[in-house]
């Protein structure tokens, strides 16, 4: 299984905002296993998706630089369930950003209703602490690909970008990419 | 200008959205780790909110000056120097220190950030009505 909880960016406006899509199906094993006989989408894990969504904002601003980790929750509620057969549209805005973290606004919508909103912080890790490779840059950069980030993403200033630049720091990292 | 009143009502509201405390456990005196529970990513939660409450810049290690723990000059055997202390009193003119500095352990120097702490800050960041 790939801890990957959202399926295509949609929009991706460098510092700013992001909407991601993820789909809901019956094969999904853990529609099944939260409620016996009752399948839906677990809030945790709509959580998760949030914090991808904006996790991957708040890291493209800084290139990718540094590590961004979901540190805190201050709020989050939810007002109905998700279903299988929904599209949840999750989209995340940056409400601050500093040296240390970062503030995020989340908003999960299937369709036209609002299903859950909430506020996200995400702390930064640079490459100084001494913390375990979380992931593979080779596999990050791929799954960025994957998720449709360069294909929606714009930059700052107007016009699209082809990729955010920390793909280039990745790549260094991760030559066979 | 906002009263002295209408500053500590938003410095409130910042904490109960920061930390989840109940408005009444806000009071002048509630330290922010000890009272209200306060971990290190909080102290960005309450920076930002000031910051957006408030319209101003909170620099990084203005209000909340961590880093003087690490520095070796000024923290020394689990206590701040003489020259710690001072220090402190230069960044920090906002603060009351003069409890502090009697036994300046590092470990209580958390229980200087108390609500009021953070409300002189803020008064001496935007004009407030006399």
């Amino acid at each position: 299984m790939r801890w990957i909880w959202i399926d295509r960016f949609v929009e991706f406006e460098s510092g700013r905002r992001a909407r991601a899509l993820k789909n809901l199906t019956l094969a999904e094993e853990h529609l099944h296993d939260h409620f016996f006989g009752y399948p839906i989408m677990p809030n945790s894990l709509i959580t998760e998706g949030l914090a991808q969504t904006g996790g991957i904002l708040v890291g493209e601003m800084r290139n990718f630089e540094e590590k961004v980790i979901l540190a805190k929750i201050p709020k989050i509620t939810f007002h109905f369930a998700a279903k299988p057969g929904d599209t949840l549209t999750y989209t995340a805005e940056v409400e601050s950003i500093e040296d240390n973290g970062a503030l995020v606004k989340a908003t999960s919508h299937v369709g036209e209703r609002l299903q859950a909103e909430g506020e996200l912080m995400f702390a930064h890790l640079d490459e100084s602490r001494s913390v375990k490779t979380l992931f593979e840059p080779k596999n990050f950069v791929f799954t960025l690909k994957l998720l449709g980030v360069f294909d929606v993403g714009r930059g700052s200033a107007a016009g699209a970008i082809a990729e955010p630049p920390g793909l280039a720091h990745l790549r260094a990292a991760s030559p066979e990419t | 200008m906002p009263s002295k009143d209408e500053v500590f009502d938003k410095i409130r509201a910042a904490l109960v959205d920061a930390l989840g405390v109940d408005e009444d456990e806000v009071t002048p005196n509630a330290t922010l780790t000890g009272d209200l529970g306060a971990e290190s990513i909080d102290f960005l939660d309450i920076v930002f909110r000031l910051e957006k409450s408030f319209d101003i810049k909170i620099p990084r290690g203005e209000l909340f000056p961590e880093s003087i723990l690490t520095d070796p000059q000024y923290v020394a055997d689990g206590k701040f120097t003489p020259a710690g202390i001072e220090e402190l009193r230069k960044r920090m003119p906002f603060a009351n220190l003069d409890e502090f500095a009697k036994n300046p352990v590092a470990q209580e120097f958390g229980n200087l950030f108390t609500v009021q702490m953070i409300a002189n800050y803020v008064e001496s960041k935007v004009n407030v009505e006399a």
